[in-house]
């Protein structure tokens, strides 16, 4: 098992034209990943890497049952895309992966919700994708420092997990499903909600956390498991120690967030749920032959 | 201009004779460095009542919310702590907008008198307007003062504008004189200088540095799938900045192309003419092709580990 996707995961890539996409679309058909077709407008009847290319989305999902897609639309269209994407659900299509970046938070608001009224999952945006080990990839992670284990990893960060991957995999550990939430302030699926899907994933013994200053998403985990527990051990990395004090958002930010935000907080609120915090990468391996 | 402690002077005048003295005086100075360039003159105004008002975006909740209390001012985020219920807070589902009764509601709880009820709530639909239309991340007014003699005034405001919706924005971009940058960099005080991508590995990349004893100069994220030309402009930065001893870089590709961040390199190096020892540790897509650009060149230490590569600079920046 795996959270919210698997080998039978069938993948659609809108953009798929791009170099960006293009390339990509290569490495995950090498890792195994079943893409079944791809989109741009005005492209329908080529093919990428024999993936048949369609004009639009409807018909893509149509013709090759996809249940997934990947977005790699440049941003200034990616909102459009993404719509055509979600009103896709009725014909079978039930997770998005946003890898897109620099989307306006405007659009991103506005999809992510329109995303959650319509039952459809979305990772990102400004996400490196998710990826089963041996069995699925839909992103753009190096697939090599990606070992098949027992770890369930979430990170806010994209190269911060290939880091940390890579910390696992030289030391013998592997990943059950490794997901990137996206580095956007809006994303769709949040720490919380991919935790608690490692909670109920049986191939998941344990769970690295990796999450960043800025933000309470650290902050509303640890108020989850202080409240509720958690069935497995978890362990968290925060980066930004050393970080300069992020841009103010007037006194707006300082009312919603209070003091939250700060590695202090997301320190404080994980001691108090009793989560181990790791100080550097190296640590991770350790903890996790003492916890796991 | 930033200044760390802001000395707040103000001076009062009852005609332009005062306004010019004052003025003169004023621009004759050097406040903590500065040559004052530019002088607000504002109508002084008998402040009967302040009031907070804005539009932002609530990331968890993933709302817009309004927010409004009849306490502005500077005390507000103090009111938030110790007063928290009189602050009004109405989350706006972003694909409907903000509704009238929403509108209601807060001028209800602000307690705005008869008066003063549809100019308040004539300003509260305007900035919400422009939060929309400039695709803005924040518009607040704190305080809006309503004067003894009964008139309304935004004594001070913040717009803080989303650069990703920029490119839509062109009359924007040309008002706040904004340059588009493929990086992102803020100096710190240390002398190892860092540069890596993707915001989390940068500072996880300076907090090992740190860690280990070492002081990061900087941080510089040159994002994903920067380009050559965009590393070497980059990287010049730390090339040419005094305090920077050693220069650590830490790439793990995915988007980015290791190749090009080694090309980016070696141009950065060949133009500046700069002699820096520079640390790097590269890894991910294209990294066979990166390395033997980099491969024997002088000032470069290539190696395979994060921790390791801090520990090294930390060792050369004190030799």
């Amino acid at each position: 098992m795996s959270i919210l996707i698997d080998e039978n995961t069938r993948v659609i890539v809108q953009g798929i034209t791009g170099r960006q996409a293009s390339l990509h679309t290569k490495l995950m058909l090498e890792y195994g990943t079943k893409i079944v077709g791809g989109v741009t407008p005005g492209k329908g009847g080529l093919n990428v890497y024999g993936v048949p290319v369609y004009d639009y989305v409807e018909e893509a999902v149509k013709e090759t049952r996809a249940n997934a897609s990947i977005i790699f639309v440049p941003a200034p269209y990616a909102s459009d895309a993404i719509y055509e994407a979600i009103n896709a659900k009725k014909y079978g299509l039930s997770l998005i992966v946003i890898i897109t970046e620099h989307i306006p938070i405007h659009d991103s608001i506005k999809f992510i919700n329109y995303g959650i009224f319509h039952n459809v999952k979305i990772i990102g945006p400004n996400t490196p994708g998710i990826i089963v080990p041996e069995k699925c990839k839909i992103g753009i992670m190096p697939a090599r420092v990606f070992r098949k284990g027992c770890i369930g990893l979430v990170s806010r960060s994209g190269t911060l997990t290939y880091e940390i991957a890579y910390e696992l995999y030289k030391h013998g550990y592997g990943v059950s499903t490794a997901i990137g939430l996206g580095g956007d302030p809006i994303i769709g699926i949040d720490m919380l909600e991919a935790l608690l899907l490692f909670e109920r994933d049986m191939d998941t013994r344990g769970v690295v956390l990796i999450g960043e200053i800025g933000g309470d998403m650290e902050e509303r985990v640890a108020e989850y498991v202080y409240e509720n527990g958690f069935s497995k051990p978890i362990i968290a990395f925060i980066a930004g120690r050393t970080a300069p004090p992020g841009r103010r958002m007037g006194h707006a930010g300082a009312i919603i967030i209070g003091d939250k935000g700060t590695v202090e907080s997301k320190l404080k609120y994980f001691r108090k749920a009793d989560i181990s915090v790791v100080e550097k990468v190296s640590e991770i391996p350790i903890l996790i032959s003492q916890l796991i | 201009m930033s200044v760390e402690k802001r000395e707040v002077e103000f001076f009062f005048v009852k005609n332009l004779d005062e306004l010019k003295r004052h003025v003169f005086e004023i621009f004759s100075k050097n406040i903590a460095g500065y040559n004052i360039e530019e002088v607000l003159v504002e109508e002084m105004i008998n402040i009967r009542s302040e009031i907070y008002l804005s539009f932002t975006i609530d990331r968890g909740e993933r709302k817009y919310v309004f927010m409004a209390s009849s306490i502005g001012g500077i005390d507000i985020e103090n009111i938030a702590k110790e007063k928290p219920s009189r602050i009004i807070k109405i989350h706006i589902d972003p694909l409907i907008g903000l509704l009238e009764y929403q509108v209601r509601k807060a001028l209800k709880k602000l307690s705005i008198s008869d008066i003063h009820r549809e100019n308040i709530r004539n300003i509260i639909l305007k900035i919400y307007n422009i939060f929309i239309k400039y695709d803005c991340e924040l518009v607040e007014i704190n305080p809006l003062a309503i004067s003894s003699d009964g008139r309304i005034y935004a004594v001070d405001a913040k717009i803080i504008l989303d650069e990703s919706a920029l490119y839509r924005h062109r009359d924007l971009i040309k008002m706040v004189n904004y340059i588009f940058r493929k990086y992102s960099y803020v100096e710190l005080d240390g002398d190892i200088g860092i540069m890596s991508n993707g915001a989390g590995l940068t500072m996880a990349t300076m907090d090992t540095v740190k860690y280990f004893g070492g002081k990061p100069a900087n941080f510089l994220d040159i994002g994903g799938g920067a380009s050559a030309d965009a590393v070497k402009n980059a990287l010049k930065i730390l090339l040419n900045k005094s305090n920077v001893k050693v220069i650590l870089i830490n790439i793990l590709g995915g988007i980015t192309r290791c190749d090009e961040v080694a090309r980016g390199i070696i141009e950065a190096i060949d133009e500046s003419g700069m002699k820096k020892p520079i640390i790097i540790r590269l890894m991910g897509t294209n990294e066979e092709e990166g390395v033997k650009i980099l491969l024997n060149k002088e000032n470069i230490i290539i190696v395979n580990n994060m921790e390791e590569a801090a520990k090294k600079a930390i060792k050369i920046s004190r030799e």
